[in-house]
């Protein structure tokens, strides 16, 4: 056996030899199906990801039930009372496991009235925040608590008013909506009015992602060992791609080599048959 | 080839993970370790002629402990885990302690000398409640002797030897609760005395030997019963009635009871207020504390006692103490001052009166127990273990402390690190310099022995003491590298303490509650510390000073109080009680002219209160309010809400309160998700660079902002301890939320997981552990977070003509665009704290210091927690230092930091930087201080302390010499050639 290999077993199973132990047992117990299918929704997207509770046997599209629900926007300028503003209205899907969410969010907002522009103008003008609310929880929106989101003012006018609501919810609840600009906001804000007072709305839902399963390795370990064993024959080289380094130097040192003959048997012819005088390179000083 | 580069690859990986322990000779070089038990609420005295004298204790921190009585080294400690709060302790047979806790439910044996469990005997009692240990003195079957456990109704007798439980007597009673259980001398019987349900009295014959219920008698009581009863002699208890004012004599012959009430007035003079039994053994003593005074009362033939005397002022009294059939001694301590006197009582009169100074920094008595020993006149001595205010422990004898022990430190609760002074220039003499000149070429000469293998034993020796008593690392001034430090830590008991770094030594200790006591301010309690005043640029001439926070009452809507003290000294420099609540204190990034570092005190009806009170800070403060936000996490109602600050408050008109107003709210859904963990940055972490290169020479921008904040919640069926919940009920969310719009970054759900949950935030990345239930193992995951923004920023032109956004300000509203990376490993440890290291500019690499189960700090590499790695590394990934990707992370045991040490009750870690940019501090605590400092990338901007500069020197003059010869040479065979 090669020693050099053997060494090298020593050491990975000296290196694998913590983790070794825990991969023993490591049954899969469930979804072992789609193990590394992950059930995610690309961050960006802004459609209905899957709901949160997904089991291999059920088919998603089996959706029994999906009625329209409605719930409101409010607004807030500066220190004022929360106003309705405008009107979510999506589908509630029910699954036939009993999981519930909402798609096909669609927003409208109400036009801006004279008392609103002038106070949306005050804020501008003051720097301040425009604030806005949804209910947390939209099938029973008389409850009290709301998800409760600002932006300074100035962030929102360009052509119009560019507004952009991200809605996280968890199946129907609705965590937080973040609320903001469409693009950037500058730092320092300067002070611009709208051309048109009127917003321009883009709205976004989004589902948790789950997280993608802790990858296992019994199998690649095992995988691994073999390739190692299997390591053991190196494959077949050329003679030349094996010892070309060796070769090459040689080589060059034989050509040389030769050149110096060469050269030497022409000084010879050159200085006549005289016996060589070899002076030394040290004493020509 | 690849064989052989694996082979070297591997080679690599393996050096690299050995590189980070330490030597055996290195240990004590640059950490301590210090060992403390906790406020003490027990205590035994075992004083045999023979053998070492020791008292074995049991703590508020749930340790057992032997202490040497002479010196007060611990000679063997246990930590119980932290559900198992010790109830009782007692000796057993002269050589085992017994400790009884978990609610009575769980008796173990411990070895008296050494500290080994013998035993340990689950009692399965069903409704843990209060419950009893009594050690029968003389029920002897063989050689063993029995315990008795009572709880409620039940009687269990558990064999010395070996624990079982020899025999069970459930009473059945309902509302039966045991209060007493004693054994007449010379008998088999065992009496059980109980009251049920506060009205009756019953008294119970049981056969020692068998737990036979022989004999059983109720009488009726005149008076409602309390809990609290005194045991007087071998047929008669005292109790209290529940108005705390009436005593009932209680006598029990021959299985008859009578009872008898007796109004304490007419025994104490000027009675009032609720007086309090101090439990008694025998002797017919027995003893009423009173808030006015202490009274030792003697039961006179029937029904008749007598006051026999009396400590005027309340003080603090013993257990009784049994020094003869007749004699029976108490202590009663008395606090004045920076004074205590010790007053030992024998059948209630005056025996012996001693007083002692003690430091004025320790506060109240709390506790006494006292123990008598044989003089060398044969007279009796006594000596008390007192139990002080601030949690330390003192032993007293003859008039003196003999020793004291500051166990507060056992409690630690908040910690912050300051400077110490900069060293004086001049003032050295001669002497001292030649002194140590000497000194240092003897040190120098001994290392080079060392290091040319020369050394005996005796000169290897001498090197380690020179290596550990190096007067270098406990100067009190600040050195160069920034090793040495102070380290203040505030305890439970409200006490500052100042730690060297050098040796952990205690610098000086202060107690500041008592100075605060008052009409105004009943009950103060520290709640947290901050720094005040770090030396820095204008202020370096200043002395730095910390901020103390407290509240004078328990509940939030209690007013605050704060203290600045000076931190060279504890000296308090400003007391101020403050006319608002106290919630929270949000340090800010400012300072006003004098380098005061500006605080928030937000109040419990969010109002946010400036500190320091002044014209400049309010100026500086004003200007930044607009860019100011303030978020609170509710975790009763699952709510995180954020706010920005406006001018005018709502309870006053001082122009340094301000009021507060609600940007926005997240609510978890309360049917589905509970907060249990949050985490964020520290304040003060250095980012080296935001651009992370990648290996395709792609650049990725960091997401770096001080504003993220981790929050993880679970299924509320997943709250509970792990295995109380299916895998299909247990979910584990991660959110990554902004601070200041409340922006959502990202949410991930783990399904199947649980917590508790772990989390460590610096930089760009997130670091958690939990336990997935699937997999029936601990994980962790890593989140990195880049900005994808600036990501077409990699061009070089652009960055030429300057045409980047690299330097534009960040605000964080706009929208971000980022890209999240993650992973998750398994981990095979559960873990009791999570910190990362922090270094002075942020270039050093970075470790994760993990509190693991065995009480010990793990340093893990952040390249184990790298989202990048893959199972097979391209040749440009492994020269970046990507490792092949693993399903678990290595615990390699070198990396442990605390090497063999053990930080009982792990609590905490905190990493602190060095000025070396290389090194970090690492302060951990729990009962135990474990110090150290850490290298994670080791040691490359500095010379360790083992390296020889004598060696250097010397080859630098063999160096020379040689030149010096060879020219010579040279210059001669020259000058031959030339004559040649």
């Amino acid at each position: 056996m090669n020693p050099s290999l053997s060494f090298l077993s020593l050491l990975s199973l000296l290196l694998l030899f913590s983790s070794a132990l825990s991969f023993q047992s490591d049954e899969l117990p469930f979804n072992d199906d789609d193990e590394f299918e992950g059930v995610r929704s690309s961050p960006g997207s802004a459609s209905v990801a899957p709901p949160v509770r997904r089991r291999p046997d059920l088919d998603i599209s089996s959706a029994s039930d999906s009625k329209s629900l409605q719930f409101s926007l409010e607004h807030s300028l500066g220190d004022s009372e929360f106003s309705v503003a405008g009107t979510f209205t999506a589908r509630l899907k029910s699954w036939t496991h009993g999981a519930q969410t909402l798609t096909k969010l669609r927003f409208t907002r109400n036009a801006i009235s004279d008392t609103e522009k002038g106070l949306f103008e005050r804020l501008l003008e003051d720097d301040d925040f425009y604030t806005i609310r949804i209910p947390s929880n939209v099938l029973n929106p008389s409850g009290k608590d709301y998800v409760v989101s600002s932006v300074r003012a100035r962030c929102l006018p360009r052509e119009s008013l560019d507004e952009h609501f991200v809605i996280h919810t968890d199946g129907v609840n609705v965590l937080s909506v973040n609320y903001g600009s469409a693009g950037g906001c500058q730092y320092p804000r300067p002070l611009k009015s709208p051309s048109k007072w009127s917003f321009s709305s883009y709205t976004v839902l989004k589902n948790s992602e789950q997280a993608p399963r802790t990858p296992t390795f019994v199998e690649q370990i095992i995988a691994s060992e073999n390739a190692l064993e299997e390591g053991l024959q190196p494959p077949e080289k050329s003679f030349w791609a094996k010892y070309w380094m060796y070769i090459l130097p040689i080589g060059f040192v034989l050509v040389n080599a030769m050149a110096q003959a060469a050269n030497a048997a022409a000084e010879d012819q050159n200085q006549g048959g005289q016996p060589s005088q070899r002076a030394p390179a040290v004493r020509r000083r | 080839m690849e064989a052989r580069f694996l082979l070297g690859f591997l080679l690599l990986l393996s050096l690299s993970s050995f590189a980070f322990a330490i030597y055996e000779d290195q240990v004590g070089l640059a950490d301590w370790h210090k060992r403390y038990i906790g406020k003490v609420k027990h205590a035994v005295f075992h004083t045999q002629k023979t053998g070492r004298r020791r008292v074995v204790v049991s703590t508020e921190e749930n340790a057992i402990a032997s202490l040497d009585l002479r010196t007060g080294d611990i000679l063997w400690r246990h930590v119980l885990g932290k559900n198992d709060a010790v109830d009782q302790i007692g000796l057993s047979l002269g050589k085992y302690v017994l400790t009884l806790s978990s609610q009575g439910s769980v008796l173990r044996a411990w070895n008296l000398p050494d500290g080994q469990m013998v035993w340990e005997t689950d009692l399965q009692i069903s409704n843990p409640s209060n419950s009893f240990l009594h050690v029968l003195g003389n029920v002897k079957s063989g050689r063993d002797s029995l315990s008795l456990v009572c709880n409620g109704g039940s009687i269990r007798a558990v064999s010395s030897i070996d624990g079982l439980v020899v025999w069970k007597k459930d009473l059945s009673i309902d509302g039966l609760k045991l209060k007493h259980v004693f054994q007449p001398p010379e008998s088999d019987t065992i009496y059980a005395i109980g009251f049920i349900d506060s009205s009756l009295i019953a008294l119970y014959h049981i056969n020692a030997k068998t737990g036979e219920l022989l004999k059983h008698a109720t009488q009726a009581s005149s008076v409602d019963l309390s809990s609290e009863i005194s045991a007087i002699s071998s047929d008669s208890l005292v109790a209290l009635d529940t108005s705390r004012s009436n005593l009932l004599l209680i006598k029990f012959m021959a299985g008859t009871i009578t009872n008898h009430k007796l109004p304490l007035s007419d025994i104490v003079q000027d009675f009032s207020g609720l007086a309090e039994l101090i439990p008694t053994k025998s002797n017919d003593i027995f003893v009423v504390k009173t808030p006015s005074n202490v009274a030792f009362i003697k039961v006179k033939g029937d029904n008749e006692i007598e006051l026999i005397g009396k400590a005027d002022e309340a003080g603090i009294v013993s257990d009784s103490l049994t020094l003869s059939e007749e004699e029976q001694a108490f202590a009663v301590v008395h606090h004045s001052n920076n004074a205590i006197s010790l007053q030992v009582r024998i059948n209630g009169r005056e025996a012996l009166t001693e007083g002692i100074k003690i430091e004025d920094h320790r506060g109240h008595v709390k506790r006494v127990f006292l123990n008598n020993y044989v003089r060398t006149d044969k007279s009796h001595g006594f000596r008390a273990l007192i139990v002080m205010e601030d949690e330390s422990l003192l032993l007293m004898q003859q008039g003196e402390v003999v020793w004291s022990r500051e166990d507060g430190l056992a409690s630690i609760s908040d910690a912050v690190v300051a400077e110490l002074p900069v060293e004086k220039e001049g003032g050295v003499s001669v002497v001292e310099v030649e002194h140590t000149l000497l000194e240092w070429l003897k040190g120098h000469m001994l290392k080079l022995k060392g290091t040319l293998m020369l050394s005996t034993p005796d000169d290897m020796a001498a090197i380690q003491a020179m290596h550990l008593k190096s007067t270098e690392r406990n100067k009190m001034t600040r050195d160069h590298n920034g090793f040495r430090k102070l380290i203040i830590v505030l305890t439970r008991s409200g006490k500052v303490y100042a730690l060297h770094t050098g040796d952990g030594r205690i610098v000086w200790a202060h107690l500041l509650t008592p100075l605060l006591q008052s009409e105004s301010c009943p009950s103060p309690s520290v709640l947290t510390l901050r720094n005040w005043r770090v030396p820095h640029r204008k202020a370096l001439q200043e002395n730095p000073s910390i901020l103390l926070v407290g509240r004078c009452g328990a509940g939030p809507e209690s007013h605050g109080f704060l203290f600045i003290v000076d931190s060279y000294s504890g000296k308090v420099l400003e007391t101020q009680i403050l006319d608002h609540s106290i919630a929270e204190v949000v340090p800010l990034p400012l300072a006003d002219s004098s380098e005061q570092k500006l605080h928030l005190v937000i109040d419990d009806k969010l109002n946010a209160h400036l500190y320091p009170r002044g014209s400049d800070a309010l100026e500086v403060f004003v200007r930044e309010m607009a860019n100011m936000y303030y978020y609170k996490v509710e975790n009763a109602k699952e709510v995180i809400k954020g706010y920005a600050f406006k001018k005018g408050c709502s309870t006053g008109s001082s122009a340094y309160c301000f009021g507060t107003r609600e940007l926005w709210s997240v609510v978890f859904p309360s049917d589905s998700e509970r907060i249990v963990a949050t985490a964020r940055r520290k304040i003060n972490e250095v980012v080296h660079t935001q651009a992370k290169i990648m290996t395709n020479q792609d650049v990725m921008y960091k997401y770096i902002t001080k504003n993220i904040l981790f929050v993880a919640t679970v299924s509320p069926k997943a709250a509970g301890g792990i295995g109380s919940a299916a895998p299909d009920d247990a979910w584990l969310v991660a959110y990554l939320i902004d601070t200041v719009t409340g922006r959502i970054l990202h949410r991930v759900t783990h399904q199947g997981a649980q917590g508790p949950v772990h989390a460590v935030v610096s930089e760009n990345w997130v670091v958690y552990h939990y336990f997935n239930l699937r997999a029936h193992r601990y994980e962790m995951t890593v989140i990195e977070i880049y900005d994808q923004s600036r990501a077409d920023n990699k061009d070089v032109m652009k960055l030429v003509l300057g045409k980047h956004n690299l330097t534009a300000p960040i605000t964080s509203y706009s929208r971000p665009e980022i890209a999240t990376k993650s992973q998750s490993y398994f981990f095979t440890h559960s873990v009791k704290a999570i910190a990362v290291t922090t270094t002075a500019r942020g270039i050093t690499s970075k470790q994760i210091l993990i509190g693991t189960i065995g009480d010990q700090v793990l340093a893990l590499d952040k390249r184990y927690l790298d989202p990048r790695r893959t199972a097979n590394p391209s040749q440009e990934e492994k020269e970046e230092g990507i490792i092949p990707l693993t399903d678990t992370l290595p615990i390699i045991p070198q990396s442990y930091v605390t090497h063999t040490r053990q930080v009982g009750d792990l609590r905490g870690i905190m990493s602190f930087p060095a000025n070396l940019e290389s090194t970090t501090h690492v302060f951990s605590y729990g009962i135990d201080l474990f110090y150290t400092r850490i290298a994670p990338s080791r040691t490359y901007d500095s010379l360790t302390d083992e390296f020889s500069y004598v060696l250097l020197l010397i080859t630098v003059v063999v160096l020379i010499v040689a030149i010096l010869v060879t020219w010579a040479m040279s210059q001669k065979k020259d000058l031959q050639e030339k004559w040649r």
